[in-house]
């Protein structure tokens, strides 16, 4: 009763084959994919670990079933951008040294992109309340708030 | 001297890439199943911390692993650095029983001040034998050779060899001599910089390995089904209710071990959550709103006088004015933002486990002693996991990866649920702490004695989970680490005794947290500083420097009230006219009074009307010596100073008679980005002194800063954490 399901990610179309389409998604794209920037942190959409963007929209995919992506556009850490050609915020992160263990990163750059999209001149405060739902044991809050601050006012 | 021909290589020609979608450095893919019996791991040797190949490549064998505080990157600078070579050359393996000098457990804020500095003189001691090898070949004296990039060559110019000419692959067939030089601080042009941490770029676009990534061909996903009580014997097992599971290989039960393994990881976890086991009863756990009680009746077996000068019992009793108060301090879990994970592959005998554990020499031996198989035939190879910040579940997981894997005979991946790691990760035990002190006619401090309830034990192995639950061997004591740390205090009162009540038992399977007792302690100690400064109307700055006779103690301390615009008691309140207060208060730690100094100034605001406390400021002087890389350390401090605000003002575990209930991230709430700290950090620059641990410290001074600060602000004394708002009211309640 495997079920095949397409999916568009990285702006690539891919089909993943499963026994229960109502999976989420995140272990789709880490077992089936290969793709490990989404992290596997609660599994209960409290921590962020796991964002990715569906249509720009940051989702958590611990809790996202297959089923439910449909057409949506799926984008993780290695879409947004790559150790020789990153994003701005991961360029940002990388800048101000934003990562102790990096276990929670994915979820703070993958929530700051997708924030910064829609909001153009964010304060500090502003940038806080983007965060409020994504967890840093590290302590590294300081760095990333500094992080997400820069790209929002670069230039 | 001579270099040996057994080349490096050898346990390099590896039969090629084992790990699918593993991006570690090629070596490390390489080496994964390398001949690696030809390496020595002998301590004293430097062929077991460096190789240099015949292309100038350095690589150096680390016992002590990145924990995920830019350790790796450390040890880069300061291997480059005494050798000579650029920090593109330097290549670091970090942990793999088969490759890595056993440098103990990554913890204790030791791996730079233990771990670094033996490899530092591994690499001193590497430089002069090539120096002088160099002089013989080139006909020039030692002294008139001079290294660039690996590169040694005449001063005056001409001839010149590298490293990898010299060496063409060999071993050094050395022992590390403690005597050979090592490079003037000041010529050092790597250490003291703040090198960019070699991991970000691959942790901010999804290429990094962490454990958690790692994948073995032919693997299995395995879940652990826990007992609904912790003490509950597995009575039946209905494996027909996850007969449905697609994917399913086994339900595997070993005593009160139980646990499902499938070819997918959903299917692992689908099945964890269907299998239905019954259990027996079971409640032997103290009744949670009792604890404190039940600590100080719990059976002594010991007691440990951590310091004792003077005749504190003399004293006493004939001091003019005494005080005492009682500190507690919850249970605390590691919290790390990713599950604990591991890998086990049992082949031709042998067992390969892929693991974060900080110790995973350690782990090796408790993994053979469990399997009844000889420790040889064990290899665990290091892999980042999430920040552990101790000894959380890792080690765990690899037990319960080795016998799913034992059972399937296949190899097994195991990731902890989030219910698991906050249920069953060990946890920092219960600390309760009374204090009393006594002052003379004129106010000065006659004498201080403390009383520790902590339970017994030390730093050895906490006991694998599946050794208990499977009834296998590898029993252990307690060991809830080096708890006694940090008793004794800094300040040179004339009677002192310092006592740990070490108890029989502790409710939940202890180990060390970051900063394990240091933490506890400290918070007792400087609160309790603070209420006699305030008794005899002192500035507590100026109290502390009346009783420290340790000049880089007292430079910290003068730096910290400049830094802080410390301006004395009272400087930090600023009534706001409505329910919100604010205030300042100092703390200060000798980390396990022979290193790293800290000093601490927090800024609290209380509401009275809530008892909502937030900390909105520290200012921070730090002297750990040497810094090796500068920002590095910042890093660490600001971790510090968030995550032990998090444990001072929210966390405790929570409990009923069977089990912990604190089981996810609402129920055992960290602090959010809206309620982090601003964080002033000054370090002080020693290039010239040894370099001393970062990654602890400054944890230690953040509870008594904040309750020195709610004093400051309001007038009440909080001696219990975490200060929720609760506890706040009731001691406004209370009153001073």
């Amino acid at each position: 009763m495997a079920t095949a399901i397409a999916l568009d990610v990285n702006g690539r179309s891919v089909t993943v084959t499963v026994d229960d389409p109502q999976m989420p998604l995140l272990y789709a794209l880490r077992n089936d994919l290969g793709l490990h920037g989404p992290t596997f942190g609660c599994g209960l959409a409290q921590c962020g670990a796991c964002t990715v963007h569906l249509d720009g929209k940051a989702v958590r995919s611990c809790v996202m079933p297959l089923a439910a992506v449909g057409t949506q556009k799926v984008v993780t850490l290695e879409g947004l951008g790559t150790p020789e050609r990153p994003h701005p915020v991961q360029q940002a992160f990388i800048d101000e040294q934003a990562v102790q263990c990096g276990y929670c990163i994915n979820g703070m750059i993958m929530q700051a992109a997708a924030f910064l999209v829609t909001s153009k001149d964010p304060s500090e405060a502003d940038v806080k309340q983007a965060l409020a739902g994504n967890l840093c044991r590290c302590g590294t809050h300081l760095r990333i708030v500094r992080a997400v601050m820069r790209v929002a006012h670069r230039g | 001297m001579s270099f040996a021909e057994t080349s490096r290589r050898d346990f390099l020609k590896g039969s090629g890439v084992l790990v699918v979608s593993f991006t570690l450095a090629p070596l490390v893919a390489s080496c994964a199943r390398g001949s690696a019996a030809t390496r020595t791991l002998a301590p004293d040797q430097v062929d077991a911390f460096l190789a240099i190949d015949a292309r100038g490549g350095v690589t150096v064998f680390s016992g002590k692993v990145d924990l995920g505080t830019g350790v790796r990157t450390a040890i880069t600078q300061i291997a480059a650095d005494e050798l000579d070579v650029p920090l593109e050359l330097v290549t670091v393996i970090e942990g793999d029983t088969a490759l890595t000098p056993n440098q103990g457990v990554t913890s204790g804020s030791l791996s730079i001040e233990k771990g670094g500095m033996q490899i530092r003189q591994a690499a001193a001691t590497a430089r002069r034998a090539l120096v002088q090898q160099a002089a013989q070949r080139l006909g020039v004296p030692a002294g008139d050779l001079v290294v660039e990039n690996g590169t040694v060559r005449s001063r005056s110019g001409g001839k010149q060899v590298t490293y990898g000419e010299l060496l063409r692959g060999r071993t050094f067939s050395l022992k590390i001599d403690f005597q050979a030089p090592l490079k003037d601080p000041a010529s050092y042009t790597i250490v003291g910089r703040s090198v960019a941490r070699l991991d970000i770029p691959a942790k901010v676009t999804g290429r990094f390995t962490f454990m958690q990534n790692v994948r073995v061909p032919g693997m299995l996903h395995g879940r652990v089904v826990r007992p609904p009580a912790i003490g509950a014997a597995l009575q039946s097992v209905d494996e027909a209710s996850v007969k449905s599971v697609p994917g399913l290989v086994k339900v595997v039960r070993l005593g009160n071990f139980l646990g499902v393994v499938a070819e997918t990881e959903w299917g692992a976890i689908t099945a964890a959550r269907q299998l239905r086991a019954t259990w027996s009863p079971w409640a032997g756990l103290p009744d949670e709103s009792r604890l404190w009680r039940h600590v100080r009746d719990t059976a002594v077996v010991k007691n440990d006088v951590t310091s004792n000068v003077g005749d504190v019992e003399q004293a006493l009793p004939r001091a003019a004015r005494r005080l005492a108060a009682t500190y507690d301090f919850a249970m605390h879990t590691h919290g790390s933002i990713g599950p604990s994970c591991a890998i086990a592959e049992i082949k031709d005998g042998s067992l390969t486990c892929w693991s974060a554990s900080q110790a995973t020499h350690d782990l090796r031996r408790q993994l053979a002693t469990m399997l009844a198989m000889p420790e040889r035939d064990v290899r665990v190879i290091y892999v980042e996991g999430a920040g552990c910040y101790g000894r959380n579940g890792h080690e765990d997981a690899a037990a319960d990866a080795a016998l799913l894997a034992r059972a399937v005979r296949r190899p097994v991946r195991v990731q902890w649920m989030r219910a698991d790691e906050h249920g069953w990760d060990p946890k920092g035990p219960p600390t309760l702490i009374d204090l009393q002190a006594g002052f003379d006619e004129i106010g000065r401090v006659l004498a201080w004695s403390s009383q520790f309830f902590v339970p017994q034990g030390g730093t050895g192995d906490v006991e694998l989970l599946a050794v208990g639950l499977a009834n296998l061997p590898g029993k252990t004591g307690l060991n809830p680490g080096g708890i006694l740390n940090d008793m004794a205090i800094p300040y040179g009162f004339a009677n002192v005794r310092t006592v740990a009540h070490r108890l029989a038992t502790t409710p939940l399977r202890p180990s060390w947290i970051r900063s394990p007792g240091r933490l506890q302690n400290t918070f007792a100690n400087e609160s309790f500083m603070d209420e006699l400064a305030s008794a005899v109307q002192m500035d507590p700055v100026a109290f502390r420097l009346r009783y420290l006779d340790d000049p880089r103690g007292a430079e910290v301390l003068r730096r910290l009230v400049r830094l802080a615009g410390w301006g004395g008691r009272d400087s930090g309140q600023r009534e706001t006219g409505g329910d919100v207060a604010t205030g300042r208060g100092v703390s200060y730690v000798k980390y396990e009074l022979y290193r790293t100094y800290v000093g601490a100034v927090a800024t609290v605001e209380v509401n009275r009307k809530t008892g909502v406390l937030r900390a909105t400021h520290f200012a921070i002087v730090h002297d750990c010596g040497q810094v090796i890389n500068p920002d590095g350390v910042r890093n660490q401090i600001e971790g510090n100073v968030v995550q032990t605000v998090s444990r001072t003002l929210k966390e405790q575990v929570t409990f009923d008679r069977s089990r912990v209930t604190s089981l996810d991230w609402a129920s055992y709430p960290i602090l959010t980005f809206a309620e982090i700290p601003t964080v002033d950090i000054e370090l002080v620059d020693r290039p010239t002194d040894k370099p001393w641990g970062a990654g602890e410290p400054a944890a230690a001074v953040v509870p008594a800063a904040i309750a020195n600060a709610v004093f400051d602000a309001i007038g009440v004394r909080l001696r219990s954490v975490p200060f929720t708002p609760a506890k706040v009211l009731a001691a406004i309640q209370a009153g001073p």
